[in-house]
Parts: structure tokens; sequence; C-alpha cells
């Protein structure tokens, strides 16, 4: 039951698929679950000729070796990283589209994180900096922060009654 | 004096990173590298061209203690032509045998080009399949590689060779190897 389950959804799914078709038809397994898994591994394989496309989407003579070499494995019983390791120890990394994550690649996907964090630290100290100089907050001493600062002298009377005079004509 | 390091800081950066794709431009993303640098070849045997002469090889014949070549060719590679004068060349210098891997090849089409351009080869494989030029890592014909005496691949030309490859890469580590 289970397993004509699992078949019916593998089919919808190679039939949502479809528009790819540089996979020719006699290149299909019989096996839509085998096929499914052969059609996410070649997603993920570089097309060494064209570069910028996957051996899924290329129609070059190398990509279309290399679909049957990974149906030939999937068929023989190769697990999925097994049939990624074969390809990679013959053509390196750069066969794989998304790059794996190691010691090489620590910049590729570290790197903008690290300008984000780098961003968000001459953000923060930026603002804090506009505060002090406000004279809202001084910075680094709780204590200071929260007594108002000599910048706020109480107004003068003076100044209370321009402020009364001001708001009154505002309104008028 | 903090704060005038932390304005140049973004403009130090920019530079780094300009420098460094500038570098990556001049670089020609066709040619990759190996993966096969410094490992053992791989595993395979060949049959000589169907309906031609010698006998093929087999990867044992690459271990035998000496240094040896590689030239993956084809007939319906253009390049090919174009470095034939040099695999000659090369061929004719008697400093290592080179081996010709007959990449997915038609027999007959293979057979008139050698017999047009002339065989430099010492011995050649006929890949028809393209199964062990994959073993290679072969992704565009024509590629050269070096073998060492114990078997392992040493270095790897993609394209056509040239004199100037010749001279400054291919006769150097040949020369370098069978010291």
């Amino acid at each position: 039951m289970n397993r004509i389950w699992i078949h019916l959804i593998a089919a919808a799914i190679l039939a949502s698929s479809a528009p790819a078709w540089a996979v020719n038809p006699d290149e299909v397994l019989s096996d839509p679950l085998l096929e499914l898994r052969a059609r996410e591994i070649s997603k993920g394989l570089r097309c060494l000729v064209c570069q910028n496309q996957s051996i899924d989407d290329s129609d070059a003579d190398l990509a279309k070796d290399l679909r049957v070499l990974v149906r030939e494995r999937l068929v023989a019983g190769d697990s999925d990283s097994t049939v990624l390791e074969y390809v990679v120890s013959r053509y390196g990394d750069f066969v794989l589209l998304k790059p794996p994550f190691k010691g090489a690649t620590l910049v590729l996907w570290l790197g903008p994180l690290v300008f984000v964090g780098f961003g968000l630290f001459a953000m923060i100290s930026f603002m804090r900096r506009r505060r002090t100089a406000d004279g809202f907050i001084a910075p680094a001493d709780s204590k200071a922060a929260s007594r108002p600062s000599s910048s706020h002298a109480p107004l003068t009377a003076d100044e209370q009654r321009r402020i009364k005079e001001l708001l009154r004509d505002d309104h008028a | 004096m903090q704060s005038r390091f932390l304005y140049i800081l973004p403009v130090l950066v920019f530079l780094v990173m300009a420098i460094y794709f500038a570098v990556g431009l001049t670089k020609d993303p066709k040619i990759l590298p190996s993966a096969l640098i410094d490992k053992p070849v791989p595993e395979f045997s060949l049959p000589a061209i169907e309906g031609g002469y010698g006998k093929g090889f087999t990867s044992e014949d690459l271990k035998k203690g000496k240094v040896s070549v590689l030239n993956v060719f084809a007939s319906w590679c253009i390049p090919c032509r174009a470095e034939h004068p040099f695999i000659t060349r090369l061929a004719e210098m008697k400093i290592a045998p080179v081996y010709g891997l007959n990449y997915k090849d038609k027999a007959a089409e293979a057979l008139r080009w050698l017999k047009e351009l002339g065989d430099p080869y010492f011995a050649i494989g006929a890949d028809t399949k393209g199964r062990v030029g994959i073993d290679w890592g072969v992704y565009g014909v024509p590629e050269t590689f070096i073998i060492d005496g114990r078997g392992k691949i040493r270095y790897k030309h993609v394209g056509p060779l040239n004199q100037e490859a010749l001279d400054e890469k291919i006769l150097p580590v040949i020369r370098k190897l069978s010291k």
C-alpha cells in the first residue's frame, strides 16, 4: 500500500518536472524512484563543457554520458552520496554546482556573514556615538545614563514663556 | 585616529577584493585543475582501434618505471588537428612514450585521420564509449597527461599543445620526472 503511494507521488513529481528535456527518453529508468534520484543528482552536477548548466539541462555529449553513468551507478545499488563521490573523485569539486562546505571554501560560505556582522557592528557603533553626541545617554556608564546629563539644564523662566507663546501661536 | 581607520577600512577591503577579482578575471575559466594530479592512473584496458593495428594498452603499461605521456584525441576534434604536429615532435624526441587515447571516435574515421596525418603514438587505445575518458576526468579534447614511472598522474594540459606549451610546460615536467 505504502509503496503504491510512493510510486504515485514520485510519478506526480516526475510529471510536473517535465519541461527540462535534455534527458532523452531512452535514458530514463523504468523505476520512477531511481529516476527521480537520478534527476536530483543530475541537477547538482555541472556540465563541464558548458559550465553554467547542470548535466540535467545540457545537451552536450559529456553531459549525456554522465547522466547515463549516474543512472548506471544507481541501478547498481549505489547511494546518492557514493555516486556524487564517484564523479567528484574524477572531476573535482568544481563539478558540483553547490560548492561543499570545507576549509578551502570557508571564505565563500562565511564571507557574507562576516560582512553583515561588520556592517551591523559599524551601524550600531555609529548610532550609539550619535546618541551620545546628542547628549541623551552617556556610554558605558549606566548611572550616568539614568541621570539627566549636564547639557539638559532646566529651562529658565524666560525660555518657558517663549515656548508657551510659540505653542499658542501654533494652535491659533 | 581610530575613527579614521574605521573610515578607511571599507576602502581597504574593497581594494583587496578588487585585486583578487582582477586576478581572477585574467584566468581562463575553461581550464580546470585536474582532481587526479598526484593520483594513480585509473584502471583501464583499451583495445586497439577496430580494424587497425597494434593491440591497445592498459593502465599497467603506464606503470613500468618510465615517464609516459597520454594524449586524448579524436578525428572529430578540430584543435587536435592543430596539435598533431607538436605531438609528433614530442614523440620524435623519444624522451617518453606517447600513448594515444582515441576518445569517442568512429574506427574508420580515426584510422583515416591517422593515415592522413601520420601516427606518432607509441600505442593507441580506442575508448569508443568515452567511459575511460570519464575515469581520467576528460571534459574536452584534446587533453594531455604526464604520468610518472610509478603510474601517478603528475601533470595535465587542457587544450591543444603548441610549441610554447611544449617548451615551457610539457618538456620541463618530463625532464624533471625522468631524473
